[in-house]
């Protein structure tokens, strides 16, 4: 089995490959320190078994494991003894191990690695929904009792204000009398996203991402920690 | 504190391998002050996020060096700065001095 080791921690990762290198037919193809890079890596190469801590800065490890499109088998290797329930919602998330890291143990869960068969994952969304793709590209919007179209990819934002929506669009800005799941019924989910209890973008106009905020046009708009994943599972990561 | 670190765990991973145990000792002496300056500069300016998340990660230094002890002692003073509270701060800085010395003989 080819793995990669995905910890903050220089120190744990040097455990895991010692482990490792007493488990015969585990490869250790490549070490990441934070979950970014192991998500560009795993976006191109194909590996068997991720070893990932859960808490590590600014991308934590189920955040990592919801960012991924065709997730690898996991084992999660942490501190913390509490996690192991919200761990085992995730149908590749075979083991669950308590640092410091004991060679029997370790064992046990390569051992569930090899045996498991990898199901679908059950959480997995499907992002081709053809029938919110409008024929035409295009939305009405009801203003001053005046039908108006839109062209949907000139969208680029929509904000949420209470009873209202702004639609902001490459040349105009609308606001309407509706809601924010309304509107993202009508968009396609492959181009936009809510990324905040207040906000849809289209990812296609993103300008760059930092932290938790992206910048759309002149617009910098939060992303909100549960809502990150999926933003990032969207991106063409190089 | 009455527990002494040790190199036990450390050996029993190497597994006869005086490389690996060197190599991990020397991670060790190399991360482990870079955390826990890191801990203190939170801790002086009150970030209590951050300084639970370097706890969090000394924790896993002060098992590794076989502080039973010193390790619950960790687990509670991350419960509590997660709530904002230090009163293990003065055992918790005792344990990061006792590993301090401890690794600078290794």
């Amino acid at each position: 089995m080819n793995c990669i080791i995905v910890d903050d921690e220089e120190t744990a990762r040097a455990i895991i490959v010692q482990l490792c290198k007493q488990v015969d037919n585990l490869n250790v193809v490549k070490e990441f320190s934070n979950a970014i890079e192991a998500i560009k890596f795993l976006n191109n190469e194909k590996i068997d078994l991720v070893f990932s801590d859960i808490h590590m800065p600014g991308f934590t490890g189920f955040d990592f494991i919801q960012t991924l499109k065709n997730p690898p088998k996991f084992i999660l290797t942490t501190s913390d003894r509490n996690l192991a329930l919200e761990a085992f919602e995730y149908d590749f998330v075979i083991d669950y191990l308590v640092k410091p890291l004991s060679l029997p143990r370790f064992l046990k869960g390569v051992k569930k690695a090899e045996k498991f068969s990898l199901k679908s994952p059950a959480n997995s969304k499907n992002f081709d929904n053809e029938n919110k793709t409008n024929s035409d590209h295009t939305l009405y919007i009801n203003i001053d009792r005046r039908l108006i179209k839109i062209a949907i990819l000139s969208i680029y934002l929509i904000e949420a204000k209470g009873d209202y929506i702004t639609i902001k669009t490459d040349k105009k800005n609308y606001t309407v009398h509706s809601t924010l799941k309304k509107i993202e019924e009508k968009l396609p989910n492959t181009v936009f996203l809510k990324v905040h209890r207040s906000y849809i973008i289209n990812i296609q106009k993103i300008i760059d991402i930092e932290d938790n905020s992206v910048l759309i046009a002149k617009d910098v708009i939060p992303v909100s920690r549960s809502n990150r994943p999926e933003l990032m599972k969207r991106l063409n990561l190089l | 504190m009455n527990e002494i670190p040790n190199t036990n765990y450390i050996k029993q991973l190497a597994n006869g391998s005086s490389e690996f145990e060197q190599h991990l000792i020397e991670i060790i002496k190399r991360e482990f002050p870079a955390e826990k300056e890191q801990f203190f500069s939170s801790y002086r300016q009150e970030n209590h996020k951050d300084a639970t998340e370097i706890v969090h990660k000394l924790k896993n230094k002060i098992s590794i060096l076989g502080l039973e002890e010193g390790y619950q002692i960790a687990v509670n003073f991350e419960k509590e700065l997660k709530n904002k509270k230090t009163s293990l701060y003065p055992k918790f800085i005792l344990i990061l001095e006792t590993i301090e010395d401890f690794i600078s003989n290794l």
